[in-house]
């Protein structure tokens, strides 16, 4: 694949504790530009503890971090922000009572004049804000309106137009298309793939592996906190990553399940498996 | 801030048919959902309920009564308001208002010093004390209300105690013949005539500071971090505003406006009794709510604060020109604060419902 230049960033060896919980456990990991890092795992896994360490929220307990192949210790999502890497987080988005615009900008704002005199370029923020909304296809009836009056898939839609908008080299989205609907997922992942082309360096959480199959050209799986799995898409033979991404076998023994139709329930009972068992083959 | 990306793809909404689904809303709902709504029209009413009455408050020279009862609280709720919406309160600003009075006046008079150098000394006492609290609520993650309950019974004790210990009574000694004292008084506590009617100069600094803390809170960068990290200080963090460094920010301007009061105190009075000052920090918090900002942070506006301090001049004078019982004070004022608080949650649903 000959793709040798430094990565925009790399983990090494990170671990990550809260108290006596390991959310991570020696991780590797690198962002390349033009390269679409997809991370899955299950809930917990820490996929999301992960990219809060890339976009500065907290840092590694060990291990390094580099961007540009030099080591950084960011203590704030601004000191990454500068660096050209924004990030849309699963649960920390936006500020319910501050209008669309000001959220869009906030930390980021735009200013005129100098000194103690300088002031918010309203017209100029709403104008942005306004465009940038209606380029990624959704069109607000009012940019002044609180974001808490948004529904659940607008606000997800105006934290990635934010990040789309500021992250200028590194895009990280965290479950980015959870909450939207077909055409605003669409939407995505063009930019996701537009990301790319401009030469971005993107990570990609997701849940759903048709999604990370449309745009990912590396695949991170973590589990329980380490890397189970760290290839790009052409070492992974079709059915390994169609494994991989359809949830591997927890899905086969989910649709086993499924098809027998039985509850959920201990799976030591005798019974129950042998009368899931008869049913599937009945099936095929 | 960067180069944005654009898809080769066209944007899947050019949807003007979109645009159409919800009108923008009319000037009078804006003005319905501004958070000052419920105390303007509170203050109409107070107004028009004395102005019927009491016959002394019809009067130019009531009102200035009135503006000078409403700076006096009107002030400190400035800063109030502003930490408030930046999603703290502070119960030491009452203390801590006597706390620079008397360090400007002890200091000043124990090395015999000119009285803008106690002023600038309690200048400096009253922004550590902000910083303090500030610190301290950012470092242990406490609730405001421990951190400042704890600050406002440490300087009630000091206050006592250093008067005691430097002038050996509950007061300090009278100041107003030292170096300085006339220049300081015209600056904190002066009268000046405004169309004929005398007007105290808290009055205009009032307006002045509510002028300027509006402008900072909806105009600049600062103003819009007040309001983010009030509202959702971890979402605002992520975003890479500094969240510790405004609330302590917010806690040092509380500090400056208790030391603006403070000044006024001691340049009206001359003196300062050590145990005063407790209680006010209610009447600060009082002025801030009935104008509609959320105790829970991330909203309100400090013109809103205004017009609650101005409802509590026009009921604390008001009740003195009508003859009434001057301990109904703090009764009215309750009820307004209720009524209030019931009204601004009101009519905010009202006005939300499209
Ligand atoms: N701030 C925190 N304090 C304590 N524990 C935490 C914290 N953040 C995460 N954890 C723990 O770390 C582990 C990994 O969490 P993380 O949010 O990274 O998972 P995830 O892979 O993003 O899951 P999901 O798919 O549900 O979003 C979990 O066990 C979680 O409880
Ligand atoms: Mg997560």
């Amino acid at each position: 694949m000959g793709d040798d230049d430094t990565p925009l960033l790399e983990l090494r060896g990170v671990h990550r504790h809260f108290g006596n919980i390991r959310a991570l456990t020696g991780v590797d990991l690198r962002v390349h530009a033009r390269r679409v890092t997809c991370v899955l795992g299950d809930n917990g896994a820490g996929k999301s503890t992960l990219i809060k360490i890339l976009s500065g929220l907290y840092g590694p307990t060990t291990g390094e971090y580099l961007v540009d192949g030099e080591p950084v210790a960011f203590t704030s999502p601004r000191q990454a922000l500068d660096r050209g890497i924004a990030t849309v987080y699963q649960d920390l988005a936006l500020v319910p009572l501050m209008p669309v615009w000001r959220n869009f900008f906030l930390g980021s704002e735009l200013r005129r004049g100098r000194g103690p005199l300088s002031r918010l370029d309203v017209a100029r923020m709403r104008s942005i804000a306004d465009t940038e909304l209606r380029k990624i296809g959704i069109d607000l009836p009012d940019i002044d309106a609180p974001v808490g009056r948004l529904s659940g898939g607008q606000r997800q839609v105006v934290a990635i137009a934010r990040a789309i908008h500021f992250g200028a080299r590194v895009l990280i989205l965290d479950e980015p298309t959870a909450a939207l609907g077909v055409k605003q997922s669409g939407v995505v992942l063009k930019y996701v793939n537009a990301a790319r082309e401009a030469g971005l360096g993107v990570v990609f959480i997701t849940h759903n592996p048709h999604h990370a199959h449309l745009v990912g050209d590396h695949f991170t799986v973590l589990e329980l906190g380490a890397v189970e799995l760290d290839e790009p898409r052409e070492n992974l033979s079709p059915e390994a990553l169609a494994h991989h991404m359809a949830g591997g076998a927890e899905l086969d023994a989910l649709q086993h399940e499924l098809q027998g139709g039985t509850l959920p329930q201990p799976l030591s009972s005798p019974y129950d498996e042998r009368e899931s068992g008869t049913k599937a083959s009945h099936d095929q | 801030m960067g180069s944005t990306v654009v898809p080769k793809v066209p944007p899947a909404a050019e949807g003007g048919e979109k645009t159409l689904r919800v009108g923008r809303r009319g000037p009078l709902r804006r003005f319905l959902t501004r958070p000052e709504v419920g105390s303007l029209l509170g203050a109409v009413v107070v107004f028009v309920v004395f102005f019927t009455v009491a016959e002394p408050f019809r009067t130019g020279s009531a009102m200035a009564t009135v503006l000078y009862a409403g700076s006096t609280i009107g002030i400190m709720a400035v800063g109030v308001a502003l930490l408030m919406i930046g999603g703290e309160f502070d119960l030491s600003a009452g203390v801590a208002v006597i706390t620079s009075a008397l360090s400007a006046s002890m200091f000043a008079w124990w090395f015999s010093l000119n009285v803008w150098v106690g002023a600038l000394f309690a200048l400096a006492v009253s922004l550590a004390a902000g910083f303090l609290n500030g610190w301290i609520l950012t470092r242990t993650k406490l609730p405001s209300f421990l951190v400042t309950l704890s600050m406002f019974l440490m300087l009630q004790g000091v206050n006592i105690a250093v008067t005691r210990l430097v002038t050996g009574g509950v007061s300090t000694r009278d100041i107003s013949d030292m170096d300085g004292f006339e220049s300081a008084r015209a600056v904190f506590a002066s009268t000046i005539s405004v169309g004929g009617v005398s007007v105290r100069i808290t009055v205009l600094w009032w307006l002045l500071f509510v002028a300027l803390a509006t402008w900072v809170l909806v105009r600049t960068r600062v103003g819009n971090w007040i309001y983010a990290v009030g509202g959702d200080a971890e979402s605002a963090r992520a975003v890479g505003v500094p969240v510790a460094g405004v609330k302590i920010g917010l806690f040092m301007t509380v500090g400056f406006f208790a030391w603006f009061c403070g000044m006024h105190l001691l340049f009206a009075f001359n003196t300062v009794q050590s145990g005063e000052g407790v209680g006010n920090e209610l009447l600060y918090i009082m002025a801030a709510v009935v104008g509609g900002c959320l105790l829970t942070g991330g909203y309100g506006t400090v013109i809103g604060a205004a017009i609650g301090a101005f409802i509590y001049g026009m009921t604390r004078q008001g009740i003195v020109y009508a003859g009434w019982d001057n301990n109904l004070v703090m009764f009215f004022v309750g009820a307004m604060l209720l009524a209030a608080v019931v009204i601004n949650g009101w009519v905010r649903t009202q006005a939300d419902r499209r």
